[in-house]
């Protein structure tokens, strides 16, 4: 009845997870009550759980980033604790098996739930109201996408709490995921997880290369289309180009621990490191899918701040679809201790060494932006900053471990540890932490605390640096990845200076958090009610902020690259139109939550090897999605005198503003 | 070809239709330009099946590494059947060729005609899989089941996954004759059976490369 699933699998004797356990129900119960006690159901199910508007999904994507940055974070000052403590004889307060599961989870949920639902979440904000659209391609789509990725977040939450989740390391490596080695339902929870999220963000990205290709306002053409848009195109390119990999990747797994194949075993034939280039085969390309609309990002801006058109937006066109192009050539850096030759080694490591000359082309381009502007110390003029000194440290150290020779040295060691969170952190992070508090009024309509945002900064920086440059100094001296406990002396200062590290990034994510609520009280105080509050360059600043529901009232003409910008400069920006029309938008459906969550259970109960919820589960996401293919009432006319309405308002506001 | 069957062709083809088209049994009107117009889904699911494309490429390129992994276990040339394959590979031959009238029925807008070829192309298809899930079971029983060797699990995933997503086309027909049923074929109806058409051919084609690297080759 219910397969493998008894009472047992409830981890009752970890007092850290009963703990977690008993503050998640807590915090759960009380949320719960909040929403019941203040009546917020029916807004909840009408405004966001069934919107289909790309903003509020967007917003939704952030926000699930958030909470899963919470939990990835505790893993990790866990894992930092665990490190600083556990030396010479001492075995710390985590037990070898449930430091696996961590550093395991910490890789997958900072991957798979904090960043790429960041980015995907500011493609969604950003990406229709750059380019003039009124939504996405696929609104529906867009809404199930991201109820899929939510369903994977919560299958990785779950595991926490009823058996237990991989201890394989992120990428799960057979022939250790195997089911010989992996017997516990660990490896079926990531491979559910990955599968149902996977799918969600494949099916944006078919999403938005459709939305770019095919919506853009009348008049833009590609060399007017904004970098960050770039950035979304080719990164939805990517994902809809290698996340099939990782699906059919993991199917593959999935044969070998449900019904006893061989692919990846030891035994009849199987063959473990084809998992290991199939999963880069999806897994370079997937940091490109991360870092490019961080750059994107970036570019917008380092031009608004320095009150600049961005320099060589041409080259950053052109470096952008290079790092698309290489993305694809570079996979087996990851594993050049393989064996496969010299050659073909040497081949890597060069293609590796070249991906950094599209990579460099744009820090200059960045660099030349500042060059005599009018800088603004904005706090998303400082994440940028910081990005581009931290991104180039991670990326030479990353052209070091592209050579094989060194690579031999330093592979697995702490070394390439510092290297990827050099990276992702100083790159990614930072890069939609920068884009947060930029665009946070564009859906909000009121912009985000500066005091709070400059301490978040100023800690993620220095702890960053404090817990990571003591990683590349442990990888030189010998330290592997992973470990559980040590007994060299010699290392542990460094790993005390690194838990310091940690916890003031620790801070930073306070800090975060406080910024978000110190903003949201005064936000009467930081209304944006030109919609344009940092004097910008593209689009999506000539709407009000936060941006109504259509975006547009009227789909604009495009004549320039900053078209907004241009429209300042000759005074044609916000002017008031003659007369108004209907609009034509999306109406809003339960389908994509529906099928979610049915997709939920059918994880769950395949993880458990509950046959009879698995074809529940599976009969429902059918039935829903079939029956939501009947349903012709999918979109319905915004009246002209409505969003004369909204307008009018609009201009009242800013009048009173200026 | 005279002018009402140019007429229907433009309807179909057209990237947007800029006409309001009136169904004739839904009161909903289809507005001019509709959020989701044809030319829009017509790309996205060219890139769906591109993706998919992409997981067929992962497991022909594993079969690719695995098919002499025999683990001193039967080979293709003692397990399979040639002729029998060829049955099945003519069945989902001529099942495309029926689902090619369907269409050109349907560009003629005769919905009875459209129907029938639909019909018929599912039981073809119904056919197909019946042949292969007989043929995986009759492996099976000889001892040849996926769990034989690396060459068997990889063969049974390529050729299962291809079975599989038949079965979804055949779900697919069968609510795509219900929805000409219930809603006649307007824009949205012709919409899907195009997408539906790329799909069955796309699964034709994958087929065609299935007999020829995974069944054929055993025997060259």
């Amino acid at each position: 009845m219910f397969g493998k699933l008894t009472l047992d699998a409830i981890p009752y004797h970890e007092p850290i997870i009963m703990g977690t356990l008993a503050v998640v129900l807590l915090l759960g119960a009380a949320l719960l009550g909040a929403i019941s006690y203040y009546r917020k159901w029916e807004y909840l199910w009408t405004e966001w759980i069934t919107s289909v508007d790309h903003k509020k999904v967007g917003v939704m994507y952030i926000l699930l980033a958030l909470v899963m940055l919470l939990r990835g974070f505790a893993d990790a000052i866990m894992m930092r604790v665990q490190q600083a403590v556990a030396f010479n004889g001492a075995v710390g307060f985590l037990p070898p098996h449930h430091y696996d599961q961590i550093f395991t989870a910490h890789g997958v949920i900072m991957i798979f739930f904090v960043a790429t639902p960041l980015v995907i979440g500011l493609m969604n904000v950003v990406v229709p109201l750059q380019i003039g659209a009124r939504d996405v391609a696929y609104p529906f789509v867009n809404s199930l996408g991201f109820w899929l990725s939510a369903a994977g977040a919560a299958l990785v939450m779950c595991s926490m709490f009823i058996g237990d989740f991989a201890a394989t390391g992120w990428v799960a490596y057979p022939p250790l995921s195997e089911l010989g080695y992996s017997p516990t339902v660990g490896v079926d929870y990531y491979i559910w997880a990955l599968q149902i999220s996977g799918l969600g963000t494949t099916l944006s990205g078919i999403n938005f290369i459709v939305t770019i290709w095919r919506m853009r306002a009348p008049g833009l053409n590609w060399m007017k289309m904004p970098v960050f848009t770039w950035t979304a195109l080719i990164t939805n390119i990517l994902i809809v180009a290698v996340f099939p990999v990782l699906t059919a990747t993991l199917v593959l797994l999935t044969m070998d621990r449900y019904l006893d194949m061989h692919f990846f075993t030891n035994e009849l034939g199987g063959n473990a490191m084809m998992y290991i280039n199939l999963i880069w085969v999806w897994g370079h390309p997937e940091v490109y899918i991360l870092i490019l609309p961080a750059f994107g990002a970036f570019s917008e801006i380092i031009a608004t701040f320095s009150r600049k058109p961005l320099f060589g937006y041409t080259s950053m066109v052109y470096a952008t679809s290079s790092i698309g192009v290489l993305s694809f050539f570079v996979w087996l850096h990851h594993f050049f201790t393989m064996g496969s030759g010299a050659n073909v080694n040497a081949f890597f490591g060069i293609m590796t060494s070249i991906i950094s000359i599209p990579t460099g082309v744009k820090l200059f381009n960045w660099l030349f932006t500042m060059y005599r502007g009018r800088i603004r110390f904005h706090s998303s003029t400082l994440w940028t900053i910081g990005f581009m000194v931290t991104f180039a440290v991670g990326g030479m150290t990353g052209v070091l471990l592209a050579l094989p020779g060194a690579d031999f040295v330093l592979h697995n060691s702490l070394f390439l540890v510092a290297h990827f969170h050099n990276v992702i952190i100083g790159g990614v992070v930072f890069g939609c932490l920068a884009g947060i508090s930029f665009w946070f009024p564009k859906v909000f309509g009121f912009t985000l605390n500066e005091f709070w945002g400059k301490v978040s900064f100023w800690c993620w920086q220095i702890g960053f640096l404090l817990a990571f440059m003591p990683l590349y100094v442990l990888g030189f001296k010998g330290m592997t990845r992973r470990m559980n406990h040590y007994d060299v002396p010699e290392w542990h200062p460094y790993l005390v200076v690194a838990l310091i590290g940690a916890l003031i990034i620790g801070a930073g994510i306070l800090a975060l958090l406080i910024q978000l609520y110190v903003s949201v009280r005064d936000r009467e105080l930081n209304r944006d009610l030109s919609g344009d509050p940092w004097n910008a360059r593209s689009l999506e600043w000539s709407t009000a902020s936060p941006a109504p529901f259509y975006n547009f009232a009227h789909t604009p003409q495009i004549t320039s690259l900053e078209q907004h910008w241009d429209d300042k400069q000759s005074g044609r920006a916000w002017q008031r139109p003659q007369h108004y029309e209907r609009i034509h938008m999306p109406r809003n459906t339960p389908a994509g939550f529906l099928v979610a969550m049915f997709g939920l259970l059918l994880s769950f109960a395949l993880v458990w090897h509950i046959w009879l919820a698995a074809a529940v589960g599976l009969i429902g996401v059918l039935i829903t999605f079939i029956a939501r293919s009947y349903n012709r009432n999918v979109d319905y006319y915004v009246p002209a005198a409505e969003v004369e309405k909204i307008e009018n308002a609009r201009y009242a506001a800013m009048r009173k503003a200026i | 070809m005279h002018s009402p069957v140019l007429e229907e062709a433009d309807t179909l083809l057209a990237p947007a239709p800029r006409k309001p088209v009136t169904t004739p049994v839904h009161a909903h009107p289809v507005d001019d330009h509709s959020h989701d117009d044809g030319a829009k889904t017509t790309m996205g699911f060219w890139i769906y099946l591109m993706s998919d494309c992409l997981i067929f490429a992962v497991l022909f390129a594993t079969f690719g590494v695995l098919m002499n992994q025999t683990a001193d276990g039967p080979g293709g040339r003692d397990l399979f059947e040639l002729p029998f394959v060829l049955g099945e590979t003519m069945l989902l031959l001529i099942s495309s060729f029926t689902f090619g009238m369907a269409m050109l029925n349907l560009q003629a807008g005769k919905q009875r005609q459209v129907v029938l070829w639909l019909i018929v192309s599912g039981m073809i298809g119904a056919g197909f899989i019946g042949m292969e899930v007989f043929e995986f079971s009759k492996l099976i029983h000889e001892g040849a089941g996926p769990s034989g060797s690396a060459f068997l699990s990889s063969y049974f995933t390529l050729v299962g996954t291809h079975g599989l997503h038949v079965t979804m086309g055949l779900i697919w027909i069968g609510v795509m004759v219900d929805q000409i049923r219930r809603f006649g074929l307007d824009t949205i109806v012709r919409r899907r059976l195009a997408c539906l058409s790329l799909f069955w051919h796309f699964l034709d084609l994958i087929w065609i490369c299935v007999f020829t690297f995974v069944y054929l080759r055993e025997f060259a």
